[in-house]
């Protein structure tokens, strides 16, 4: 294989690893937000939970800083969830019975919160320094076929949480559930604990978060404070999940690809150009993904694969 | 003189039609009162005449001019008044400034109008500086009246604004209400105490499931047999 | 005493006055549209780069550019509202959230293209405070940005209680349907709702801006303090934003006051933190006060 043939294909590689990523992350938004009505501002937050804690279970020991469990893989990205859901079930536990504004106010303050924590606390999360050494399953193996094994971790895992939420939206959980989004007083009056059910819906969903978050750590094999910046996880995944179509599954897969090769493509672009060029362009694609968001909301409500009504 | 003629009202919200044909009328310095079961379309059929509701057929005229494509502000702007059942006085603000707002489209200094109300709600005037929030329930209706009234409105609309009042406050509101009316303003009533508003009425609709069932004085109607026994009770 | 005075009382109420002006058209904006206004950071951010531009390229001293800055803000706050709110005014109140998320990235990546994104300062240099009683120091710039505030408030007040534009945007604010049989027009509220917001968002920037450096992430990084300051005062209500504004200002500079032996009680790091914590405090004991945020002013 010739090395632009191989630097094609480690690009592929990577375009649908951190694809499969955020498909994981619009599953997560998509059982909050399309299923459950519940407004997460603070992806962010429940990502970079996630992804330290796999990061410090997962490094060997490092001088002056809490760590080096040396811990496997799935250990530490089952976790990661637990932990990402339960900062979502503290958070939903305080303000889930308020109106979604609240909550959303709320997710931003935790996301705030961790990510000075993250800055400030050296002796757990390695500071702006970050944590490097992490090591990914098939490493051994070297390019590409590392990169091969790791996708085919990550695709398994979407196949997972995708089967594991639409075996919920399924069940007569997910279908309290979207009676609640779409009518709460009357499930209310059906007897149905409305809180207990969203408070379920958020905490999983913050859960499948943290996963996926863990996974990023995985996949760069580096965490740095950068994991807690709102853009490239909760704004992404925003757009991705109302582009796709919220309340479907396969909406909200189908739009973190799509959003994710329009957004990584451009990169292409832009790094061909002289640096300073490059640098505005970059905050273009973010005015532009932006003014993407702005039109699906306006003119396709729905996003491409929108909710299909069920009985 | 009828200065409102509604015809054939067909429309609902969505798909259902919850008026299936009503026919309303209202003359100048006479009492009109809607009565009928819960479901019947009273509230409904009001709503239809301030443009917060869409009809597929019927039309409504005001003062001769049709009403049909205004928007609710348009037709209060044409001089008609509404009293919602709920929500129906804005209750952060002070007596006076409830006032102040159903003057909001009137050009002319308000201070006469406003001395004018507390002349025909004599309560109001030494609670003006009050949140109207804080008033008692037949004080709030008054309040929900007289806010109404500000604008000079020639066609007046009550929606149940005896809903929740003990039978005295109620003699009292229906006989301000008989006041207005004395003043020239035509008035159209929706009413669950059907019996004691129709005996006040001038013309009376009793609406059963989205249509008109009996039309007529408010005298006859109660008089009548049949009203007597499917509406009042016997 | 003066070293408590000086280093974190007067801060507080610097930074107080920041909150406050922005959370009153985070209140405002909740009253009459319904919606967490998410982009109103990054309108801030906005105004404090317009009186940037003015000081660099007409000389102009920052408080002198304040007016120009605000008027920019508030053309800004109109057309984002005509393009990207009105047109979702028949949807759920949420997609204005959702809509005013992206419009935040917009606007901020829009300031980077603009202006870069290196720190910028208005003014070069060290800046001498006036010196009064000795020690109590007070900055000229600090006294400006108070006096300005309460004018700024003292005229919203006219405004909301002695103007008839004024009491319909509380009559809207209380009753909408109401408000609409009374003949109030409800888009000629929502205009004033945004030059009112618009204008105190920018204002708030440029305080921020003399009061320390601009970045492009100023805004969005003030967002949870503001919005938590409209939460402790009854979302909705303007004067309680206001208050709001003040204790988290007053709270976070304060925390930081070696109370207990000679370290901080908190660590500078956590400022921000604060009016989370207080959040958090109000959610847990008062749940109901924030429930009831939708009556009054």
């Amino acid at each position: 294989m010739t090395g632009e043939m191989q630097g094609y294909l480690l690009y592929a590689l990577s375009l649908l690893s951190l694809g499969g990523i955020y498909a994981i992350l619009a599953l997560g938004l998509n059982l909050q937000w399309g299923m459950a009505g519940l407004f997460n501002a603070g992806i962010a937050g429940f990502f970079a939970s996630g992804a330290y804690t796999a990061a410090i279970l997962g490094t060997p020991p490092v001088a002056g800083r809490l760590g080096g469990f040396d811990l496997p893989m799935p250990v530490t990205v089952a976790a990661a969830a637990l932990f990402s859901a339960a900062i979502g079930w503290a958070v939903g536990r305080l303000c889930i019975r308020l109106r979604t504004d609240y909550l959303a106010i709320a997710t931003i303050g935790i996301a705030e919160i961790l990510r000075l924590i993250v800055r400030n606390e050296g002796w757990l999360t390695g500071g702006s320094l970050g944590i490097s050494g992490i090591v990914r399953p098939f490493d051994g193996l070297g390019p590409p076929r590392a990169d091969i094994g790791y996708l085919a971790v990550v695709l398994g895992c979407l196949v997972l949480v995708y089967i594991f939420v639409e075996r919920a939206g399924r069940s007569p959980w997910g279908r309290t559930m979207r009676a609640i989004r779409d009518d709460e007083r009357a499930a209310a009056a059906l007897g149905k604990d409305v809180d207990a059910f969203r408070l379920q819906a958020f905490a999983l969903g913050s859960g499948i978060m943290g996963g996926a978050g863990a996974l990023t750590a995985y996949y760069f094999r580096f965490l740095s404070p950068d994991a807690t910046e709102p853009l490239l996880t909760t704004f992404l995944v925003w757009v991705m999940l109302i582009a796709g179509g919220s309340g479907n599954n396969r909406g909200a897969i189908l739009g973190a690809f799509l959003v994710w090769t329009l957004w990584s493509s451009t990169e292409l672009v832009t790094g061909r150009l002289p640096a300073d060029w490059a640098a505005n362009l970059a905050y273009l694609r973010v005015l532009l993904i932006g003014l993407l968001l702005q039109v699906v909301l306006q003119r396709f409500a729905g996003g491409i694969l929108p909710e299909r009504a069920r009985r | 003189m009828r200065i409102l003629e509604a015809q054939g009202l067909i429309g609902g919200y969505g798909a259902m039609d919850i008026l299936k044909g009503v026919d309303l009328f209202a003359e100048a310095g006479r009492l009109g009162v809607v009565v009928g079961p819960n479901g019947a379309g009273k509230s409904t059929a009001l709503k239809a005449v301030l443009g917060m509701l869409e009809l597929r057929a019927g039309s409504i005229t005001f003062e001769g001019e049709s009403l049909g494509g205004l928007s609710t502000s348009a037709r209060i702007a044409r001089g008609i008044g509404a009293v919602p059942q709920n929500d129906n006085i804005f209750q952060g603000m002070t007596v006076l400034e409830n006032l102040e707002m159903g003057g909001y489209l009137v050009e002319s200094p308000l201070a006469p109008r406003i001395e004018r109300m507390f002349a025909i709600f004599p309560p109001l005037a030494e609670k003006r500086r009050q949140p109207a929030g804080e008033l008692s329930g037949g004080q709030r209706q008054m309040v929900a009246m007289a806010r109404a009234l500000m604008a000079e409105p020639r066609l007046l609309l009550l929606d149940e604004p005896t809903a929740g009042l003990s039978p005295a406050f109620r003699a009292d509101i229906f006989a301000r209400i008989r006041t207005i009316t004395e003043e020239g303003v035509a008035v159209l009533m929706v009413e669950q105490n059907a019996r004691e508003a129709l005996a006040i009425a001038d013309t009376g609709f009793v609406l059963a499931a989205g249509a008109n069932r009996f039309t007529g004085s408010g005298a006859e109607l109660v008089a009548d047999p049949d009203v007597r026994a499917a509406f009042l009770g016997g | 005493m003066l070293a408590f005075v000086n280093f974190y009382l007067i801060p507080g109420v610097i930074v107080g006055s920041i909150y406050a002006l922005g959370a009153v058209g985070v209140s405002l904006i909740f009253a009459i549209l319904r919606f967490a206004h998410f982009a109103h950071g990054d309108l801030m951010t906005l105004g404090a780069y317009l009186a940037l531009s003015l000081v660099a390229a007409a000389g102009l001293a920052p408080f002198l550019a304040l007016p120009f800055a605000m008027a920019g803000a508030i053309v800004v706050a109109l057309v984002v509202h005509r393009l990207f709110y009105a047109p979702l005014a028949n949807r759920p109140t949420i997609v204005l959230l959702i809509a005013s998320f992206g419009v935040a990235l917009m606007l901020r990546s829009a300031i980077q293209l603009l202006w870069g994104v290196q720190v910028e300062t208005y003014v070069q240099g060290i800046q001498r405070p006036l010196v009064f009683f000795d020690d109590l120091r007070i900055a000229e710039r600090h006294i400006y940005i108070v006096l300005a505030t309460v004018v700024a408030i003292v005229a919203l007040h006219v405004f909301l209680t002695a103007t008839r534009a004024g009491k319909a945007m509380r009559a809207v604010a209380d009753q909408p349907e109401l408000a609409e049989l009374s003949g109030i027009d409800r888009k000629a509220v929502v205009r004033q709702v945004w030059v009112i917001g618009g204008g105190l968002a920018a204002m708030a920037g440029v305080f921020l801006g003399i009061d320390g450096e601009l970045d492009p992430n100023m805004g969005w990084d003030l967002l949870l303090p503001v919005f938590a300051a409209a939460l402790l005062g009854g979302i909705g209500r303007p004067y309680g934003a206001i208050a709001g504004g003040y204790v988290i200002g007053l709270a976070q500079e304060l925390a930081t006051y070696p109370w207990i032996g000679a370290e901080p009680l908190l660590s500078p790091g956590y400022k921000s933190a604060v009016a989370f914590a207080l959040m958090v405090g109000l959610l847990l004991w008062r749940p109901q006060g924030l429930l009831r945020g939708r009556e009054g002013t």
